[in-house]
């Protein structure tokens, strides 16, 4: 495995590592593309991710969980850095999720915006689309604990 | 007129095979109540969230949430009508504890005209000392279209009609 500190690593390969080590984001396909320090999360279709097959729709857990998710990708990489290098996996506090529309089966895309990082706690939002970016299927926003590497 | 609950209680793993995903992460009904459900996911390597502890995934207990949520407010209702989730909020209390399976009990405590409110625990072993709780509402009637376990009650031969609810053409 490729050391997360190495300073020439870029931000890409950090990323797919970091997604890469998490089964459970290999089990829901998660995967992520950045442009710059902009991170779209990216959960193609599966038909394992099927919550209500008639409808069809996807799961709105997996809808939920794939939010979360992002948001925990994003803190990742903001807290990168070649000096510290990576802190513990951010800890999800509490999410609050408003499901918009219902997820059908197609590529599901979702951004998170860092609110406020603060000493131990983020605050951040995410918004999950399918087609089109105006129009959401779900958003979640949630506190995170995020750099110490000694509590809890 | 059979309420879906006692359907649901016999046709508990059929239910739960109906939904992909649930089957997927390997949900398992523990039992059910009219408006209780207990459900239960394993432990299995491949839905860790954190591979320094070993812990399961946020996100699987977020889907067993919602799914447990969801089961509650069927088994409340006098007859089948398809649900929606509105909105899930989600307290992380403490990790799970490495290797665990994770429960999930969810009561919905009070049903209206349109909407079904919710309150759940996802424990490890006690469930008292919850791993995460939810507080759920879910939109009823929500959709034309049927929800997995209405397919699987329906499919079973059981179809009462629903007064003022019930799937629309």
């Amino acid at each position: 495995m490729s050391d997360l500190t190495d300073p020439s690593l870029d931000l890409d390969a950090r990323l797919a590592e970091i997604l890469q080590r998490i089964p459970y984001a290999r089990f829901l396909g998660v995967r992520a593309e950045l442009a710059g320090d902009e991170m779209t999360a990216v959960l193609p279709f599966s038909q394992h991710l099927i919550g209500n097959p008639t409808l069809p729709a996807i799961h709105g857990g997996v809808i939920g969980a794939f939010m979360e998710m992002t948001a925990v990708a994003q803190l990742s990489l903001s807290q990168i850095s070649p000096s510290a290098g990576l802190g513990r996996q951010p800890r999800t506090i509490d999410v609050t999720i408003e499901y918009l529309r219902s997820g059908r089966p197609r590529t599901t895309f979702a951004r998170a915006t860092i609110k406020r990082a603060g000493r131990r706690i983020a605050n951040v939002q995410v918004e999950a689309w399918q087609e089109t970016r105006a129009a959401p299927i779900a958003a979640l926003h949630g506190h995170f604990l995020i750099g110490s590497r000694d509590e809890g | 007129m059979t309420r879906p609950v006692d359907m649901m209680r016999q046709l508990a793993p059929q239910v739960l095979m109906a939904s992909p995903h649930a089957a997927a992460i390997g949900m398992e009904m523990v039992s059910i109540d009219p408006a209780e459900a207990v459900l239960r996911v394993r432990f299995r390597p491949d839905l860790v969230g954190d591979p320094d502890t070993g812990v399961i995934a946020g996100g699987v207990v977020t889907a067993l949430l919602d799914h447990t949520c969801g089961q509650s407010v069927m088994a409340a209702l006098d007859s089948y009508q398809p649900i929606a989730t509105l909105d899930l909020r989600i307290d992380y209390m403490r990790p799970a504890g490495p290797g665990l399976d994770i429960f999930c009990h969810a009561h919905c405590y009070k049903v209206t005209r349109s909407v079904a409110f919710v309150r759940a625990q996802a424990y490890d072993v006690d469930r008292d000392d919850p791993v995460a709780t939810a507080q759920a509402a879910f939109m009823l009637n929500a959709n034309s279209a049927m929800s997995p376990a209405e397919t699987v009650l329906r499919a079973m031969g059981h179809t009462p009609p629903a007064p003022g609810g019930g799937v629309k053409a």
